[in-house]
């Protein structure tokens, strides 16, 4: 169970959000800017919120007066917008750079199948591919919980679809919380096991 | 002939270079990557010797290292040691003139990514050394390199602060700039052609090569398949 309850000034309007995860999908769903990603961001513990927790599975990520968890410590998977692979290491070396457990990698290798593509370089694959080896790369940690930002959101459609799948089906197998960022309704409605509307900050259960 | 100038001039660029890398690489990571009050006056101090005359930087550190100086007299006081008038002080000056080049091209470097590739380290658990060694540094080391042979190649062919520092003493500060100056003053054209020369050869092939591998360097990671 993720618990999250923040505020944070930001440049023209404050982010309030209180929401639990429990081991379900949630979908933050809202225009640009309106503080999404801040949200994730808050949660991996890379910027602070001015007031409030974060508590996974009753661990304290961050409490107000109290030193935050440094990232490195929170145990919390993150899959960035533009996938952030290490653009100088191949597929096998991004996927074993935080692995906790070789015998788990080979499950979402095969799961995902990426076998096929573990010498390349990040240059030399696909969209979908890159989104994957992220996934893969990000689960490999043995996350408590899952952060997505905007995950699909450079892929054509037929592999977004794809992808979205192959995140159900992983999310049957590894059932964690996972925060998914998007402004996709479609893919949130999909994806999603509930939908959180956020509007400048606000936030709007559906 | 007398090689000496050579091989002081290697040895002198070379260890000014070593130093201007480590202390480039971290002022940059440190300064660029942080906000502080006072931080642009600082960058500032740090970048002018690059836009100041060699004599002004000279000048600066005859008066810091001179006998009397805030540095020069605690060096004697404690270790009896001066640097005037010694090949260290050369080596003073060229890390002084040459600092700005690897500060720039540090920090240039170290901007040249995505910020999202080391937060990704971090979240999977990788300590800051871990991740300075495995993500910054390779990420980063094509414009560190391209620092270090500006760096080597400013070092090379320092001569006015090095002249106002070191002096003009045959086979102890007697760099090739300076041999060449000497040489031209003293009529002697073969000694100071042939030193020209090799310093040309030098610094263009120190150019080529870098251009040549920064090439082939940009193209590993961003051609397609």
């Amino acid at each position: 169970m993720l618990s999250v309850d923040l505020k944070k000034k930001l440049k023209n309007f404050s982010l309030e959000a209180t929401f639990d995860v429990s081991n379900e999908i949630i979908v933050l769903f809202g225009p640009s800017g309106a503080g999404k990603t801040t949200i994730l961001n808050s949660i991996a513990g890379l910027t602070h919120p001015d007031n409030g927790y974060i508590k996974l599975n009753n661990h304290s990520l961050f409490q107000i007066n109290e030193k935050p968890l440094p990232i490195q410590k929170r145990n919390i998977g993150y899959l960035f917008q533009d996938y952030a692979l290490f653009p100088h290491m191949t597929v096998k070396k991004n996927i074993n750079y935080g692995m906790k457990d070789e015998s788990l990698v080979n499950e979402l290798v095969s799961v995902v199948g990426i076998g096929h593509i573990l010498d390349s370089y990040p240059h030399q694959i696909s969209g979908g591919e890159k989104q994957r080896v992220a996934l893969v790369r990000a689960l490999a940690t043995r996350p408590g919980a899952l952060l997505l930002d905007e995950p699909f959101s450079a892929l054509d459609e037929e592999t977004r679809k794809e992808c979205q799948n192959e995140l159900l089906r992983l999310h049957k197998l590894w059932k964690i919380p996972v925060i998914m960022v998007t402004h996709d309704y479609k893919e949130a409605e999909k994806v999603g096991d509930r939908i959180i509307r956020i509007e400048k900050g606000k936030l709007l259960e559906n | 002939m007398n090689y000496t100038p050579l091989f002081l001039s290697l040895k002198i660029a070379g260890i000014a270079t070593c130093i201007v890398f480590v202390l480039g690489v971290i002022f940059a990571r440190l300064i660029a990557r942080n906000n502080f009050p006072g931080k642009r006056i600082l960058e500032a101090i740090l970048l002018l010797p690059l836009v100041l005359p060699p004599t002004v930087v000279g000048f600066g550190l005859l008066y810091l290292f001179g006998k009397n100086g805030p540095i020069g007299s605690l060096l004697l006081n404690w270790f009896d040691y001066q640097v005037i008038f010694t090949w260290v002080g050369a080596v003073i000056a060229a890390i002084v003139v040459s600092f700005p080049l690897m500060y720039q091209s540090a920090q240039a470097s170290f901007q040249n990514y995505d910020r999202n590739i080391e937060n990704a380290a971090f979240t999977m658990g990788a300590s800051k050394f871990k991740v300075f060694w495995t993500i910054s540094f390779p990420l980063a080391w094509p414009g560190l390199l391209a620092g270090l042979v500006l760096t080597f190649a400013r070092a090379l062919g320092e001569f006015g602060a090095t002249l106002m520092i070191a002096g003009y003493i045959p086979n102890q500060t007697e760099t090739i700039p300076l041999a060449i100056y000497f040489a031209v003053e003293s009529g002697n054209t073969d000694a100071a052609v042939f030193w020209v020369v090799s310093i040309i050869a030098i610094g263009f092939s120190a150019i080529l090569w870098l251009n040549w591998w920064s090439g082939k360097n940009i193209l590993k990671f961003t051609s397609d398949k």
